[in-house]
């Protein structure tokens, strides 16, 4: 059979119970093109917000406590505040999902684009600029082609460009793209990339993107999923929004489920309302740990954050209860290792992952990504030196001072340490390859320590 | 011989004007020139330099840091293999020794006749559907040895019509019509739109009595 991935959607996603905001037009085959999404109340957000004053649109979405979803989870409403009265201003939008684990992103751009291109435009409204650049990630080819035609479509019929739906309000949304680099998805050095340059983090401060950001002017940089709601919100008013989810952390998320689960997946879920331990095992969700094996760890929220065990399978899906017990839901992906993984290898694909991304720009990170990798392969391969454990932690705590976050150890007696960690560096990558070597060595010294001891049991 | 095409230069022409400096442009640019040459050559990058007004060192600066750039000729077909974690979960690094020993290179290897260039990769976002590749940035899920075969004959036979060649990746551009176009801000410009200034709230003052 000839597959032709081409004009195929990304498969991966559950149409799962509960309430869509994001992926209410997935079932839709065709749902990425201009007259399905415009059936389907597509633009009618838009046409709404043009009747509106800019700073109400601007206040609905802070009354909607819209968390950021590319990983900090920093209010939306609150982040556009922060712009400083200045012109001319931009929005940038991070399309670079890259975070090992996360697929959510490029579903809501291959499937829904116009959703997307609808939630840019509001942005634009409500902050009074007209240009935003749409920033896709490299390898994502055919997502670049989705938001062209979107955007040809969409400009086509007034929607985006000059004197939008015969109004006097003129935005232009431009598609740009990138060339393979993980640390472009950071927000200072996505706005380097956009520059033209070298895709390396800026200082912050004084570098706040939303003081001096793209060509050092205020620039609001958001996820894709975090815009892809806003249509929703500006259709159903913040109140309903907020029927969605907790109160800390209302609407849904996207979340990728991947690794030993029997239903891997994407699935949207209410914020807050579910716990890990549904998501593994729930009928409607992953249906349980392969060939019904036992759960040996996971990863919260992609391959920055620290890992979980059983201990935490009972905590909600509330990013506060999950720093506080020691990682972060980050980018809504949940990588599910059962009790055949290894853990010095888990651990080792998940530093090497940092050691190959990091930009190069502080030593700590540069220097120490890299030794780390080389440590860890050298166990693996059964050459490991008793101080190699001591060795990694001590490396460790030079990109990231102070206790790093962890999951509590009940059977140890070993206490959680909150999230987020400190770090010597400019920017979090360096202190993220620190995670699986801290939640490693923790929960599994023994696994490391028996590589060491016994290399000739170690299989090649 | 391998600056920019007549057409290419056209094309480079309208991108640069979409962004409100020149170099902004560079990325979109190297792919353009990825795209005739199947990779970017030294003479691509100087003319990318005249073109936005940049030194060509600063268009190598930037041309080196991204890893899809390839600075000389690779396969016909990249294929990507991705080896992170929910991949190496799922046999993603099996599935990459079974095709380095189908395909007789390591990573970053090309096969003699040019057809095939190896990689391992990171993450593609497409975790759930492990273990996972890409040929020349098109996905291919959930892949297996006998299904690895297949793609490899396919791709020989020249059955695979929907993948294009190296260096190709959007086969939709984005096309900003002047006519159309809000006019994108340059930086500096100072001041709001009129569209906004005449949407903001009245002062406080104002609101009182109205
Ligand atoms: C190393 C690193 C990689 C990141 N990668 C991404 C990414 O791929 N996509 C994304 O949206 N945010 C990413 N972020 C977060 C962005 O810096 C930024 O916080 C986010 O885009 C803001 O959008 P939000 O407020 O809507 O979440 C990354 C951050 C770091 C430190
Ligand atoms: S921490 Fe690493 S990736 Fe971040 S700026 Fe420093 S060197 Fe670059
Ligand atoms: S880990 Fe392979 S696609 Fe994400």
């Amino acid at each position: 059979m000839a597959t032709n991935a081409y004009v195929e959607h990304a498969p991966g996603y559950v149409d799962n119970v509960g309430p869509k905001v994001v992926t209410s037009r997935f079932g839709d085959p065709e749902s990425y093109k201009l007259e399905r999404s415009e059936a389907t109340g597509g633009y009618g957000a838009l046409r709404a917000v043009l009747q509106m004053k800019p700073d109400e649109v601007h206040g609905q979405v802070r009354d909607a406590v819209l968390l950021g979803r590319g990983g900090a989870g920093f209010p939306a409403g609150v982040k556009w505040g922060f712009m400083p009265p200045v012109w001319p201003r931009y929005l940038v939008v991070n399309g670079d999902e890259s975070e090992p684990g996360t697929y959510k992103d490029r579903l809501l751009m291959e499937r829904d684009p116009h959703q997307l291109i609808e939630g840019c435009l509001i942005t634009c409204y409500a902050l009074g600029l007209n240009t935003c650049f749409l920033y896709v990630r490299g390898e994502m080819a055919l997502a670049q082609e989705r938001i062209a035609e979107a955007l040809n479509d969409a400009y086509e019929a007034g929607y985006v460009g000059r004197n939008i739906m015969g109004t006097d309000v003129s935005i232009d949304v431009v598609l740009t793209w990138g060339a393979g680099a993980y640390i472009v998805g950071e927000e200072t050095a996505l706005i380097e990339s956009l520059e033209g340059n070298r895709g390396m983090p800026r200082l912050k401060p004084p570098f706040f993107p939303a003081a001096k950001g793209l060509y050092m002017k205020p620039t609001i940089v958001n996820n894709v999923e975090t815009l892809a709601n806003l249509p929703w919100i500006m259709l159903n008013g913040p109140e309903a929004y907020k029927q969605f989810g907790s109160e800390k952390s209302p609407g849904t998320r996207m979340l990728a489920i991947s690794g030993h689960v029997k239903r891997p997946g994407v699935y949207e879920v209410e914020q807050g309302k579910v716990t890990f331990r549904d998501l593994f095992y729930g009928d409607n969700y992953c249906q349980g740990i392969r060939d019904d094996n036992d759960l040996k760890m996971f990863i919260p929220g992609g391959g920055s954050a620290p890992w979980f065990f059983e201990d935490q399978l009972d905590l909600p899906l509330e990013a506060a209860d999950v720093g506080a017990a020691g990682s972060m839901l980050g980018s809504g992906a949940i990588v599910v290792m059962d009790e055949t993984t290894d853990a010095v290898r888990a651990c080792l694909r998940v530093v090497r992952f940092f050691a190959r991304e990091s930009c190069g720009k502080c030593t700590p990170c540069r220097e120490g990504t890299t030794w780390e990798e080389k440590i860890l392969q050298r166990i693996l391969d059964g050459h490991g030196r008793p101080e190699d454990i001591d060795l990694l932690l001590d490396i460790g705590s030079q990109i990231s001072p102070g206790p790093y976050p962890v999951a509590a150890f009940e059977a140890a007696g070993e206490t959680a340490v909150p999230f987020p960690p400190k770090q010597t560096t400019i920017c979090p990558l360096g202190p993220s390859s620190v995670a699986p070597i801290t939640s490693a060595i923790r929960r599994f010294r023994d696994e490391f320590e028996a590589k060491i001891q016994a290399p000739e049991e170690v299989p090649a | 011989m391998s600056r920019l095409s007549p057409d290419n230069v056209l094309l480079a022409k309208e991108i640069i004007g979409r962004y409100p400096r020149p170099k902004s442009a560079l990325i979109p640019l190297l792919h353009l020139a990825q795209e005739q040459a199947g990779y970017v050559s030294n003479d691509a990058m100087e003319h990318i330099a005249e073109l936005t007004g940049v030194t060509p060192a600063e268009v190598l600066g930037t041309c080196s840091f991204y890893e899809m750039f390839k600075r000389e000729q690779v396969g016909k077909y990249m294929v990507n293999i991705c080896t992170n974690i929910s991949c190496q979960l799922n046999g993603g690094e099996e599935l990459l020794h079974h095709a380095e020993e189908t395909l007789g290179i390591r990573p970053g290897g090309t096969t003699d006749d040019g057809m095939f260039t190896l990689e391992d990769v990171e993450c593609i976002a497409a975790c759930t559907e492990a273990p996972c590749l890409q040929v020349n940035y098109r996905y291919e899920y959930r892949i297996d040895n006998d299904g690895f075969d297949k793609l490899i004959d396919d791709l020989r036979n020249g059955n695979r019509y929907d993948i294009p060649h190296h260096g190709t990746l959007a086969r939709i551009r984005q096309h900003l019509d002047p006519e159309r176009a809000a006019g994108i801000e340059s930086p500096e410009v100072t001041g709001k739109p009129q569209w906004f200034a005449d949407r903001e709230p009245a002062p406080e003052s104002e609101k009182e009595t109205a």
